[in-house]
């Protein structure tokens, strides 16, 4: 399972930079959800895929059975991260559109007034 | 009261304050009065954590009394303490500054409560000792700047903001994948416990993680060749936001650089420390050329904001070339430390100057300014002393910062980054000396006629603008001519990050571990 999920995670960063190199606003945007999508499925796989074992201890015993069973860290770090990158997007999404209002413009080749 | 509550207090002042103020909406009164007043009580609390870490030693809180390494830790060691402190006093003076200096306009729209959640998030970030819980506290910082910075929706604010989101959300996704990475090797996120994990980890896996790391706080830090949004997105906010972030944000950046590359990754030196030492030398260069460039004072200030990080990466960067025990690498570190001090006074007390200028004078384009030593001297000689302070020249702050890195370099026999170190200090003030030149020495050009409000008796209402900036230079003159009590602090700092253990073992994250003994 580890290595499939390593080309998915892979073929989403790959994706992800792709559309954020465009030079269309709207798709810098799907570039970035892609982006913060694969973070969260790479810390996934990186701490270890275990199937059909809930990190349960069943009463009276000092471990979870079956042995191992998942580890609850990672889905909760994830948790987390789809709720930062949740507020963050939709940050994003309202500032693309306001910057299309106030600039008039959705190419990013055309917004270097500020560059130095 | 039990010491440990000091630790949270800076993280729990300023959401509270955010919260009064939320509650408050409509009243911008009410608002003003919080500000002030939560950002003085979150002084007071830092002042108060620095002197007892000082003097009682490293303080841990356990949050809800979880152990560590299950529970997140806030911990407080002399380099955190340091830099709560740098909080508190920017967050008082910035504060006291945009009484009168921001828009009320904007002020309608959450400037206060948006300012406390970037304090929060700021002090948050230089507290804790979870290394998933940096990242939840970059992100709470990020989406007030994110905020203040479009506060007003300018063109200008648009476009910088855009590229200031899209390369924030790339530098923390990669942060989060370093963290993720990491939890896989080690398999923990206590950063004490994983510090404790990878000590004689000699797996190149780890040299990797630790330059996705280094990327990442690179960005933040806006180090060579990741600075390129700081320059196009800094000098648009209004100029209380623009100081504010100058001072502190980029600084969190190098601080997370000083604690992951003193406490984790210290197992190939001469490989990570190196790259930074010589990312440094770029950085510093890049930026001072690049402000010599620049005619906006603003754009100036913010491109120099660059070639400064040199400076800090550079001390941190030697370790790789002394022994890390050794009294150099304590030197060294202690004047990175003193030089982020330094930085962040003097750095926003310019931004602050160029924000009075730009109220006399209505523009930030040097080629417009002009005159400002006839009419307003007690203004020039503020910027004077700032601007030699930033350039590195006795007896001030900039002096001794640039001194103890610079010394540091030659006890470690690195010739070419100190021969760096002194020529873009010549160079700083090049740039120094010709705002200088433009703003305040030579007359107002003849096509822009003199404001009226030059000549006009002075202002009451601009005491808030003047009290921050008289507050801060005074502040960098004594920690030049007087600067003796805070090096110690620093060098007491140094001390702590060149050993390690201290910290370990304050957070004594292999008490709990009965857990792993049983596998």
């Amino acid at each position: 399972m580890e290595p499939l999920m390593a080309y998915v995670v892979g073929g989403l960063f790959a994706a992800s930079i792709y559309m954020i190199l465009r030079r269309s606003i709207v798709k810098l945007v799907i570039g970035l959800i892609l982006l913060s999508n694969a973070a969260n499925l790479l810390i996934f796989t990186a701490s270890g895929l275990t199937r059909g074992a809930p990190p349960l201890i069943p009463e009276g015993a000092q471990f979870p059975d079956p042995m191992p069973a998942a580890d609850p860290l990672p889905q909760a770090l994830i948790l987390t991260a789809i709720v930062i990158a949740f507020g963050v997007l939709a940050f994003a999404v309202v500032l693309i559109n306001r910057a299309y209002e106030i600039l008039g413009v959705d190419d990013l080749d055309l917004m270097k007034e500020t560059d130095a | 009261m039990n010491v440990e509550v000091l630790v949270v207090l800076p993280v729990l002042l300023p959401f509270l304050s955010a919260a009064l103020s939320l509650m408050t909406w409509r009243s911008q009164v009410a608002q003003r009065v919080i500000g002030v007043g939560g950002t003085a009580l979150l002084f007071v609390a830092s002042c108060v954590l620095l002197y007892t870490t000082y003097h009682e030693g490293i303080l841990v809180m356990e949050m809800s009394n979880w152990p560590a390494p299950f529970g997140i830790v806030l911990v407080s060691d002399l380099l955190s303490a340091i830099m709560v402190l740098m909080t508190g006093i920017m967050a008082f003076t910035v504060v006291i500054y945009s009484l009168s200096a921001t828009d009320p306009e904007y002020e309608k729209f959450g400037y206060y409560p948006l300012m406390h959640l970037l304090h929060g998030g700021v002090a948050g970030a230089f507290l804790t000792g979870d290394i998933f819980n940096l990242f939840v506290w970059f992100e709470v910082m990020l989406m007030a700047s994110f905020s203040l910075l479009i506060l007003g929706g300018s063109r200008g604010q648009m476009e910088g903001a855009i590229k200031y989101v899209t390369i924030n959300l790339v530098s923390s996704v990669i942060f989060l994948s370093a963290i993720g990475l990491l939890y896989g090797m080690t398999g923990t996120l206590n950063m004490a416990h994983i510090a404790v994990v990878l000590q004689g980890a000699e797996s190149p896996m780890v040299t990797v993680v630790a330059m996705m790391f280094m990327v990442s706080f690179g960005i933040k830090a806006g180090s060579f060749p990741l600075f390129f949004w700081l320059p196009a997105s800094y000098h648009t906010p209004p100029i209380a936001v623009s100081a504010l972030f100058a001072g502190l944000l980029t600084k969190v950046g190098a601080y997370a650089l000083f604690r992951m590359f003193t406490l984790m990754f210290m197992d190939d030196v001469q490989f990570t420390h190196n790259i930074i030492l010589w990312a440094g030398v770029l950085t510093m260069v890049t930026g001072v050329l690049g402000a010599a460039a620049q005619f906006e004072f603003r754009r100036i200030l913010s491109i120099h904001i660059i070639s400064q990080i040199g400076y800090m990466l550079m001390a941190l960067g030697l370790l790789a070339h002394t022994d890390i025990r050794s009294e150099v690498a304590v030197l060294a570190l202690a004047g990175g430390i003193f030089y982020i001090v330094h930085n962040i006074v003097v750095k926003t007390n310019l931004f602050l100057v160029s924000g009075v200028v730009n109220q006399l004078l209505g523009s930030y384009e040097l080629k417009k300014l002009g005159g400002l030593y006839r009419h307003k001297p007690f203004l020039s000689l503020l910027f004077f002393v700032s601007a030699l302070s930033l350039a590195g020249l006795p007896p001030l702050s900039g002096f001794f910062a640039k001194f103890a890195v610079i010394r540091a370099g030659l006890e470690a026999y690195q010739w070419v980054p100190v021969f760096f170190g002194l020529l873009v200090g010549a160079l700083t003030l090049y740039s120094m000396v010709k705002i200088w030149m433009y703003v305040f020495w030579r007359p107002l050009p003849e096509d822009h006629p003199m404001p009226e409000r030059l000549n006009g008796k002075w202002d009451p209402k601009t005491i808030w603008m003047y009290a921050p900036i008289i507050v801060l230079t005074i502040a960098t003159i004594l920690l030049g001519v007087y600067g003796e009590p805070a090096f110690q602090v620093c060098l007491a700092a140094g001390e702590q990050l060149v050993d390690p253990s201290q910290y370990i073992e304050a957070v004594n994250p292999m008490d709990h571990m009965w857990l792993g003994e049983g596998e």
